[in-house]
Order: structure tokens, then sequence, then C-alpha cells
């Protein structure tokens, strides 16, 4: 699946986009955040708990409870400053 | 209804003529236009003047995002044409940012459900802004305003 960043997350990340395979036991966007956590000191810092960011699953507005099967695509991004 | 996301400035006259050419029913068009303003910020005894600004957007999911509030004002409110035409790139001062239009058999309808559309615009379509300072380039944090404009939406 691919997992994008926006804004100041993808500054701290390092990365706009990476192709990922999380392994099984990610089932939801929270096991995601948790997993992305240990791939670079730049992830924990963006996905750092109690940083204030949102998440998309396939282009639509996720709820970290919201399943990953399936999801060709998961972004993460800093609230919306637009308008 | 119509969305667009775009790089280049829009005529606000002529999205306004196409709008409402032909539909002889539109009373009432209310019209909000969105500026890059000049800001000030204040860092100790520092102030700094900030006359520019890139917006970042998700290409896809913008588009999608803004149907979804544009179809949610036709739920809400008897309208009988809306155009949402949203910016994205590097702006100045002064230059327009976001351009959105209702128009209804009257004005009622078309004022509120412009008002809403600007709301949910803000909080909910996946636009980020960053300022460019004489220090450099600075994200802009979520306004608390606008997350309680939006919530008076909600039901």
């Amino acid at each position: 699946m691919k997992v994008r960043y926006f804004a100041w997350m993808k500054r701290t990340v390092g990365v706009a986009e990476e192709e990922l395979a999380p392994p099984a036991e990610v089932r939801t966007v929270g096991d995601l955040v948790t997993w992305l956590r240990g791939r670079s000191p730049g992830h924990a810092e963006a996905l750092a708990e109690g940083a204030a960011f949102g998440a998309a699953v396939d282009q639509r507005t996720a709820t970290f409870d919201v399943p990953i099967a399936g999801a060709r695509e998961v972004a993460f991004f800093p609230p919306f400053t637009g308008g | 209804m119509a969305v667009r996301v775009q790089e280049a400035d829009f005529d606000v006259g002529a999205e306004l003529d196409s709008l409402t050419k032909g539909n002889r029913r539109i009373g009432g068009l209310a019209v909000f236009v969105g500026l890059v303003r000049e800001m000030h910020v204040r860092e100790g005894l520092h102030r700094d003047r900030i006359d520019a600004l890139t917006l970042e957007h998700y290409p896809g999911m913008t588009e999608k995002a803004l149907e979804e509030i544009e179809a949610e004002a036709h739920r809400r409110w008897p309208l009988e044409g809306s155009l949402i035409v949203h910016r994205y790139g590097r702006m100045e001062a002064g230059e327009r940012i976001v351009l959105v239009a209702v128009g209804s058999p009257h004005r009622e309808a078309a004022f509120e459900a412009c008002e809403f559309l600007v709301d949910w615009l803000k909080t909910k379509a996946p636009f980020w802004k960053l300022e460019e300072t004489p220090k450099g380039e600075q994200w802009v944090a979520a306004h608390e305003g606008d997350d309680a404009a939006a919530a008076r939406w909600e039901k």
C-alpha cells in the first residue's frame, strides 16, 4: 500500500510517500501509526503520541479505528488550513 | 454543481456569468471570495510581515471532499447552482485564493449555503498553508475559531 504524508509531516518524515507492506497484525489506521513509528526517528516524531494529525484511507478522512485491509492509499496530514 | 482546484487565478465576473447563464430560476446569488491578506507575526520584540504563502493540497481527495460538501449544501437548501474554485501553489498578498458562489430562488438559502460551504471547506478539505516570513517558511496552525464555525452546521 502507498503511505503518503503532507505539509510539515512530509518534511519531518523525509519522504512524501512510500510503498509499504505492513504485517497482517496491522489492521487499523491506529495500528499502522504505531508500526510506522518504528521505521525512523522522523516517522516517530511526525506520528508521535499527542501530535495533531489526521488520516485518510483511499482519500476519505478516517478515524484511527478504521480498518486498512485492502486499502490502496493511506495518508497522514496536519489539520486543514485552507479557504 | 461544479468544483475546480487549480493553480491559476480566476475571473470572478466570468465565473458568475457562466454559473447563472441559462438558469432563470436563480433569484439570488451569494458569493464569497477569499484573498491572501498581509499579516504580521510577532516574536518577542520582533515583528515580521508575511506577504506570500504556498497552498499545498491532496490532489484527488481535495476534489472529492469539495464535491461532498457541495452535495451536502444541495441536500440542505433549495439551490439552483453552485461553484467552488480553490487555488493551490504560491500566492502573494492581495491575490484571490477561493471562490464560493451559490444561486437559489431566494436570498436566505443562498446566503446560508454560501456561509456553510466556506465554513466546511476550511475544516474538511485537505489544504495546508505555508507562510513565507523573513526568517523562513512556517506552516500555519489550524484556527480554533474555524472548528467552531464549522461545528455549528453539524447535525
